[in-house]
Order: structure tokens, then sequence, then C-alpha cells
């Protein structure tokens, strides 16, 4: 199961020598699927609030959020195995509210996978192809790529409770893409698997994907399998998109506290900003201590509250007063987490807020020198970390 | 539509033969007797008015007059309550020992209660007059053994009766016990024991009040149909033993008083809305708490 | 490993004991060549030959086997469509009166059920016969149908069935090539209650059955009030004979499918 090197290859291939995927940044594109003004409730309950979105063509594009975030709802409206209660759904420029789920161009992959028990592999697979009525040979064409495609040839006779866990998943795949949809639907495609396999799958999902070129809409609560597969991440919260961006753009410009501390570990850092020219501010946090230097292209009023997102790893540590850097501050240590490859030192502030500050262990055994009660001193740039209003 | 005719066709069959037919109960049970001769006059072709005049409660006054009646009612509830009770003592020993036995006997053990269930009712409850009349084979026995002189009289009397419905019931007592029990985590009893409690103290303390769940859908099970229940005392209970399902359908076959019959009918139904009634919310109780 | 201890032991034999030693009895005095039912007289097989030449009994077997497949395959269909109603129709109409209709059956006295539905029909004029036994059977055993199918209803996973439909069936379609395979065991299962619960049934075919239509069960009946008869004795040995061999078959079937399951569960192991 793990993943080739030509899948690796190509990866690298995509994301550095190709021209940049992103329709979304060019105002001629169409969107696959739009989202307009959308709301979805449950009796008094509101899933789905007034929600505006375009996916498009070939993307893969993550919806992430707890759980209750109506991202499941969202792509069960995609799916249509629940109805819009106002607004409209467009595929391909139709509204797609009067087609129901059997006549749609849309296939979904669940998260039980949905396996028809009594049936074989080979059977599920074709299952979709015989509704449609294709001729006997084309279907037998379409299973036998299909199961090359997800490695599943040998199972083709085996029934769904004789295969493994993960060879389950890539059936379920095999199915929904059997149809060759426009769109496929996940459904927290990887949710039960185990780690290491967990890993290993999504490589091999960004594979498919790519290689069969379908737009993918993936709904999961593991924004580490959002980052690692998707084009786009839309990031929900109470039946609302906070933000969509790509997975770096996400992390390093998250738009809210929301979003900087859904994904990753994020210190917050609140207080009242000052301009202090062009697109640089002030930030005064407590009393008695020099105000943070930070740089923003959202603009500040004078004492307007604001909140610094700083990442752990873009803080650095070291026992002896740093000369020349734009933010420093004293602390002592309190706890040190080891990971191996990272080590994260909990460090209390004047003023008794703790920061996270992580290092990488580049180095076997070496001493680092610094221990618990440690007096510390820690820093970053103006550049490192974000300036939020909320 | 088509979730429509789904909804439609088994309502309608339920509606046409199990509601409508126990509205026609009610209302002849509040019907002359001249007048519960088909087709029932008055019927709704005269008018609502017409139908509601016919009526009074002159059937259940008549109950109340003869005290057949009333001591059937009671009869029939004191035979329904007695013999859950003896079923529970005979059942509850059986669904524990199953429940402690070997992994690999159980579905055998559980066939074994089950069988029963599949066989025919009125077989079984026609074995035991065969064993149980006086030159039958109890007696025999007992005779053969010294330990009597004279054979007893067990046919016909309300212990066969007893014995009928432990016998016939007991399968339903068993299975929501040994359900119950069989969900409860071993490591319950060794940790009361490990508390210092001694095997009886932590049977009572830990197993009874687990299993009460399982117990009390037993009893009612057993209960609610031992009370309208018809063949047991008519065939092994003989003409000493009232009943009241018994008495409905002697009324019905024998004198032929429908109204009377159908009054009957009405008040042993009201006897058992309490029952069910706890009965059910006893089950969605469970239902709830397994969630 | 659990402790069987000797009272639980005392407590399963004599328990089991008192369930199967009348019925032991009784298929052995089925085999008493003395009139005297409780008197031993040596092994005899004349009253199966007498009971087969009885073309009342034989009559009567005819007519329960009919009432039987018939109200039985009706419950089942009406029996699953209630089940599937009540478990995924959500809110309807009359839901309340529906569900309460669906269980009333299962705990009325039958002696309520035979009169009502006697009342029932001479009101609207219907010759009692075949047709008004199978129209009593089927209603009160599509509630016990029901029930069964329900059961295993709520444990079936909803997203087969939109995985289905997803995939391009229609709601039938979903329905038949998914969901009644699946639960097609439950289905089994119900036909079968039914079956059993039509033939064993007396007390509402007494009052339902016509002079022509006398069923089996009204038959012994009509026998065994007069006392033990052989012959009655030699055909519940039939059927208890018939049904026993039932019930192991379908326990050794339900055990052959636990082992390959089993088996199915190492080959997935295996399969990683």
């Amino acid at each position: 199961m793990v993943p080739s090197l030509s899948i690796l290859d190509r990866k690298e291939k995509c994301t550095v020598s190709s021209p940049v995927f992103a329709p979304w940044d060019d105002p001629n594109e169409k969107p696959l699927i739009r989202f307009e003004n959308v709301s979805k409730r449950f009796g008094s309950f509101i899933a789905i609030d007034d929600l505006t979105i375009n996916i498009y063509a070939q993307e893969f594009f993550a919806l992430l959020g707890p759980s209750g975030c109506g991202k499941t709802t969202m792509m069960r409206m995609l799916a249509g195995f629940e109805s819009v209660t106002e607004g409209r759904i467009l595929l391909s420029g139709k509204d797609i509210a009067a087609v129901p789920p059997n006549q749609r161009a849309v296939n979904m992959m669940f998260q039980s996978y949905a396996l028809f028990p009594h049936l074989s592999i080979w059977d599920n697979i074709a299952f979709g192809l015989r509704r449609d009525k294709m001729p006997k040979d084309k279907i037998d064409a379409r299973v036998a790529e299909m199961l090359k495609l997800t490695r599943l040839e040998e199972f083709a006779r085996r029934k769904p409770h004789q295969i493994s866990g993960g060879q389950r998943q890539r059936v379920a795949l095999a199915r929904s893409l059997a149809k060759a949809p426009k769109l496929l639907l996940l459904d927290e495609p990887l949710g039960a698997l185990d780690k290491k396999l967990r890993q290993d799958t999504q490589f091999e999902l960004m594979d498919i994907q790519e290689s069969t070129g379908t737009t993918f809409v993936i709904v999961t609560h593991d924004q580490e399998e959002a980052m690692t597969v998707a084009s786009r991440v839309a990031v929900m919260d109470e039946g609302r998109i906070i933000q969509v961006a790509s997975p770096a753009n996400i992390y390093e410009t998250p738009n809210s506290v929301y979003v900087a501390d859904f994904i990753g570990d994020v210190n917050i850092i609140s207080g009242t900003a000052k301009p202090a020219g062009k697109d640089r501010y002030f930030v005064d946090w407590v009393p008695n201590q020099a105000p943070i230097v930070a740089v923003s292209e959202t603009g500040f009023s004078d004492g307007q509250k604001c909140h610094l997102a700083i990442r752990p790893e873009k803080i650095s540590i070291t026992k002896d007063k740093p000369e020349d850097v734009e933010n420093a501050v004293e602390g002592k240590v309190l706890d040190i987490a080891y990971l191996g490859n990272l080590s994260t030192y909990h460090v209390e502030l004047p003023g008794g807020q703790i920061i996270k500050a992580q290092t990488a262990n580049t180095r076997r055994i070496s001493n680092r020198g610094i221990t618990w009660e440690d007096p510390v001193w820690i820093r970053w740039n103006a550049t490192a970390g974000v300036l939020l209003e909320q | 539509m088509r979730r429509f005719a789904l909804i439609a066709v088994p309502y309608a069959w339920l509606l046409a033969l199990f509601l409508i037919p126990f509205l026609i109960v009610f209302k002849i049970s509040l019907s002359d007797a001249a007048l519960a001769i088909p087709p029932y006059a008055p019927t709704l072709k005269d008018g609502f008015g017409a139908l509601i005049e016919g009526l009074d409660l002159e059937n259940f006054w008549f109950l109340t007059t003869d005290d057949l009646y009333y001591k059937a009612y009671l009869s029939s509830l004191k035979i329904a309550a007695l013999s859950t009770f003896l079923t529970l003592l005979v059942g509850y020993p059986m669904a524990y020992g199953m429940a402690r036995a070997p992994e690999e006997w159980r579905a055998t053990l559980m066939m074994l209660v089950i069988l029963p269930f599949w066989t025919s009712f009125l077989i079984r409850v026609y074995a035991w007059v065969g064993i149980l009349s006086n030159e039958g084979l109890l007696n025999q026995l007992l005779l053969w053994i010294g330990l009597i002189s004279e054979p007893l009289t067990i046919l016909n009397t309300p212990t066969a009766v007893y014995i009928g419905i432990v016998y016939t019931y007991l399968p339903f007592m068993i299975l929501p016990i040994y359900a119950a029990l069989d969900r409860m985590d071993d490591s319950l009893i060794e940790a009361a024991e490990d508390l210092g409690c001694s095997r009886l103290t932590a049977f009572w303390l830990v197993t009874v009040p687990l299993s009460k769940n399982g117990i009390i859908a037993g009893c009612f099970l057993v209960f609610i149909p031992a009370l309208g229940e018809f063949v047991i005392p008519s065939l092994l209970g003989g003409s000493g033993t009232l009943m009241i399902g018994k008495v409905l359908f002697e009324e019905f076959f024998n004198n032929r008083d429908w109204p009377v019959a159908s009054a009957v009918a009405v008040i042993l139904l009201l006897i058992l809305i309490v029952p069910i009634v706890l009965f059910q919310r006893n089950q969605q109780k469970q239902a709830e708490a397994e969630k | 490993m659990k402790r069987l201890s000797a009272l639980n032991i005392t407590a399963l034999t004599l328990g089991f004991a008192f369930l199967y030693l009348p019925m032991v009895l009784l298929v052995i005095y089925s085999f008493n060549s003395s009139k005297l039912v409780t008197v031993w007289a040596g092994f005899s097989t004349q009253w199966y030959g007498s009971l087969l030449r009885d073309e009342a009994f034989l009559d009567a077997a005819w007519v329960t086997l009919q009432v039987a497949v018939i109200s039985s395959t009706m419950a089942t269909l009406l029996g699953t469509m209630a089940a599937y109603v009540l478990v995924n129709s959500g809110r309807f109409f009359g839901r309340t009166l529906f569900s309460g209709m669906i269980y009333a059956p299962l705990v009325m006295p039958e002696v309520i059920t035979g009169l009502s539905l006697l009342l029932l029909f001479i009101g609207i004029g219907l010759d009692r016969g075949i047709l008004t036994i199978v129209l009593a059977h089927t209603t009160f055993s599509m509630c016990y149908v029901s029930v069964v199918v329900s059961s295993r209803l709520v444990s079936f996973d909803r997203s087969l069935e939109e995985a289905a439909l997803d995939l391009g069936c229609n709601r039938f379609d979903a329905f038949r090539l998914v969901t009644l395979p699946i639960i097609a065991p439950a289905v089994i299962a119900g036909w079968l209650l039914a079956f059993t619960l039509s033939l064993d049934d007396l007390v509402i075919a007494s009052f339902v059955s016509g002079p022509s239509s006398t069923t089996l069960p009204i038959k012994i009946w009509s026998a065994v009030r007069l006392g033990v008869t052989p012959e009655i004795n030699a055909l519940s040995t039939l059927m208890i004979g018939i049904v026993t061999v039932g019930v192991i078959t379908a326990s050794i079937i339900s055990k052959r499918s636990a082992i390959a399951a089993q088996r199915d569960a190492q080959t997935a192991e295996r399969a990683e």
C-alpha cells in the first residue's frame, strides 16, 4: 500500500512544473457547481445558512468542519437526498432541485461505504452501469477498468465481507466512479481506516482524481486530510463557510481566529492595535511590556481590538536575550513536549499567557540546554503572525 | 403516489379487519339482544341518531347482576397472576442457568427453549391430559412409588390450569430474562464479590436488579395472554374453573347471547388495557435506555 | 470460562425435563397398541394407519394447509409493507393509529379477535368458509410479520438504499435489488411464523369457520374434548416430528452460515 514513486512524481510535476491550477481566480471560468444563497432548515434548526459558493471542474474541494457544521448536509443536497429550503444549487448552470438522485450526474461514496453485502465486488461495481442499461460487453470493459484502477482485480469474485477495510474503501470508490460522474462526493472516505493506511490512501485518492479528471468534493473533519488532498478547503462552522482558500492560504493567512485555531496549532495574543507606518502596527497586549510589532494588509484603526495568531513553529526559543529582533519576550518554561521530530516548549509570559514555541530536532541527541523552569526568550518576526479582527 | 399506496394498503386492511370489527363488538355490546341479529339494526343507514338511540348499558348492567361474570373476571385475574408468578419461579433459574452455560451450549439450549413454541399449542396442552388424569401417568407413577394410595384428582381442577399455563408460556418468560442476563457483564459479579459480597448477596444486589427489565417483560408476556386464555381452562380446568375467555366462548356459542358476549369482551379488554400500557411503557423505557 | 454450578445444572435439567417430558410421553404412547391410552400394551403403529385412513382428518389437514399457505403469504406481503412504512415513512396522517393497529392484535385475546371478525363477516353477509379463515389469519399474522421485519429494518443501513438511488435505481428497484435481498431472512422468518400461527390457531378459526371448512385444530379440539385418543397421539407425533426436523434443519443452516461468516472474516484479515 506504499504509494509508488510515480504517484509522487506526478504530484511534483503537478505542483511545480505545470501552470498553477486555480480556476477560482479566473473571472471567465464557469463553475461546475454553484450554491446560490442556499439555506436548509430542519424544523427550527438551521443546518445551512444563506450559503454561496462556486466549485470548479476538476477541483478537489474539501468541506472541513466539526460535526454538525452542515458539511454533510451540503453533500447530501448535492447528491439529492436532501431538498433545499431556500436558494438554488446549479450543476453546469442548471438548477438541479427537480432532478431525483437516481438521475443526477453525481455519485457519492458513502462514509459506511454502503457496499451491497449480497453482491460480489464485481457486481457492486457493475450495479450503476446495469441501471443505465449499458450493453454487457461495455459493462465488462468498464468494470475491468475500474478494478485495475483500484488494484482489485484478484478480488472481483469476493463478497464485501471477505475483503479488508482498505479494499472495501477502494471498492466503494470504484463503484462510485464507474458511471464516470461529473462530480464525485466523498463522505469521510477515509474515516474508517487506521492512520497509516489513511495516509497512503490519501495519495491514492489524489492520483485517481487526477488520472480520471473527475471533480471531487470531500467531506471531512480531519484537517490534515483536507490539507493533504484538496486544491481548495472550505472551513465551515454552524452552517456557514468561514473561509475558502488553498491549503497554504488557509494555514498561513487564516481570516479569523476560528480558522486559525481549527487548522493546526496556534498561539493567539489579544490586544489593541496602533498604526505604525504602512501596513505596520503596534499591538499593546499586556501593561508594562513593549508592544508587539506586526505586519498586516488589513487595516486597523487606532485602539481597535485585534488578535495576533502565530504558529508555534514560527516562534524560536533561546536562553540568551536575542539582539536586533522585532519581537522578543522573556518567559519561563512550563512544559516540554518531545515529539521525536519536534519539541514544543510551553512558555509562560509575564501576565500569565502561555505561548507554544516549536523547534525541529534536526540533530540526534543534542543537548539543547533548556529545561523546566528555565528563564528563556522567545522571538518572532513582524511578518510571522497574522493580525485578525475576530 | 407510490408511497401513498404503500401506506394505504396495509392501513385499509387493518381498518377493515381490525378496527371496524372491534367497533362492531363495542356497538353490539350496547344493543338489545333482539337488535343484535344481522344486520344489527339500527345501522348507519338509518342515520346516526337512530344508531345512538338504540344503545344502552343494559348488557353491562346485566353482567353486574349475575355474579358468574364478576367471579369469572376475578378468577381470571387470580389465575393469570399466580401462574405468572409460578412461571417466573420456574423460568428464572432456567434463564440463569442458560446465561451461565458455556458459550458452545447456548445456541442449542436456546433452540430447545424455542422449539416448543413452534409446536402446536393445542397439542402441548393436550399432552397434559394423559398425564394428569385420574388413571394418568403421574398418578400411576405416584402409586407405583407408594407416595399415595389413592389417585389424586388434578385434571379438571385449577391446579391443572396452573400447570398448563406455566408449561405453555414458559418460553415467553425465559427468553426476555435470558436476553437481559446474557447482556450482563460477568465482571460485575466479580467486582461485587471483590467488594465483599457473598455469592448470594451479589446475586441479589447485582444480577436481579440488572435482569429486572427482562423479568418485567417476561411477566407481562405471560400475564396478558393468560388472562384471556381459553384453551387451557377448557381442556384442563373442567367445569369448575372459571375464566373469562371460556365464559365469553360459551356465552357466544352455547347461549348465543351476542350482546352479552360482546359486553364481556369489552370489559376483558378494559381490564387488559392497564397491563398492556404498563408493558408498552416498560419496553419503551428499555429501548430508550439502550440508545 | 463460566462457572456452571450443580444448582444451574439441576435447574436446566429439571426445566427441560418439564418442557419435553409431556411431549416425549405423547410420542411414546402414540405407538401403544392398546386403546386405553394410559396402559402400555406393546408396540404398534396401528393408530397411524387408522389416522391416515380417516377422511375427515385428511380433509381438515388439507383445508388447514391451504389456509396456512395463502394467509401466511398475504400476511408476509402486507406485514412487510407495514414494517417498511413504520420504519421509513416518518410522520404521516394517522401514524399513531396505524402503529397501534399493528401492535394491538399481538396482545388482543384470541376470543375477542375471533368474536369481532365473526360479527363483521355476519354483518356484511360473507359466508363462513376458507375465505373468512384466510382473512382472519392474514390480519393477525401480518402484525407478527411486521414486528419481525421491522426489527430487521431498524438495523438496516439506510445508506445502502441511498447508494442504490445514487447509482441510478428508482425507489422500487432499490427495494427490489438491495433492501429485499438483505432483509430476506427476516421476511422468510416472518412467513414461517405466520404459517405456524395459522396452522396452530384454534380459537379464531372456531369463530370464523363454516361447516365445510373445518381446520385441523378444530378437528383435534372436538376429538380431545372427549379425552385422550390414540389417533390424536399419532397425529401429534407427526406434527411434533415435522416441527423438530424443521427447527433442527434451520439451526444447522444458521450454524453453517455462522461458520462461513467466521471463515470470511479470516479471509478478509489475510487479504490485507
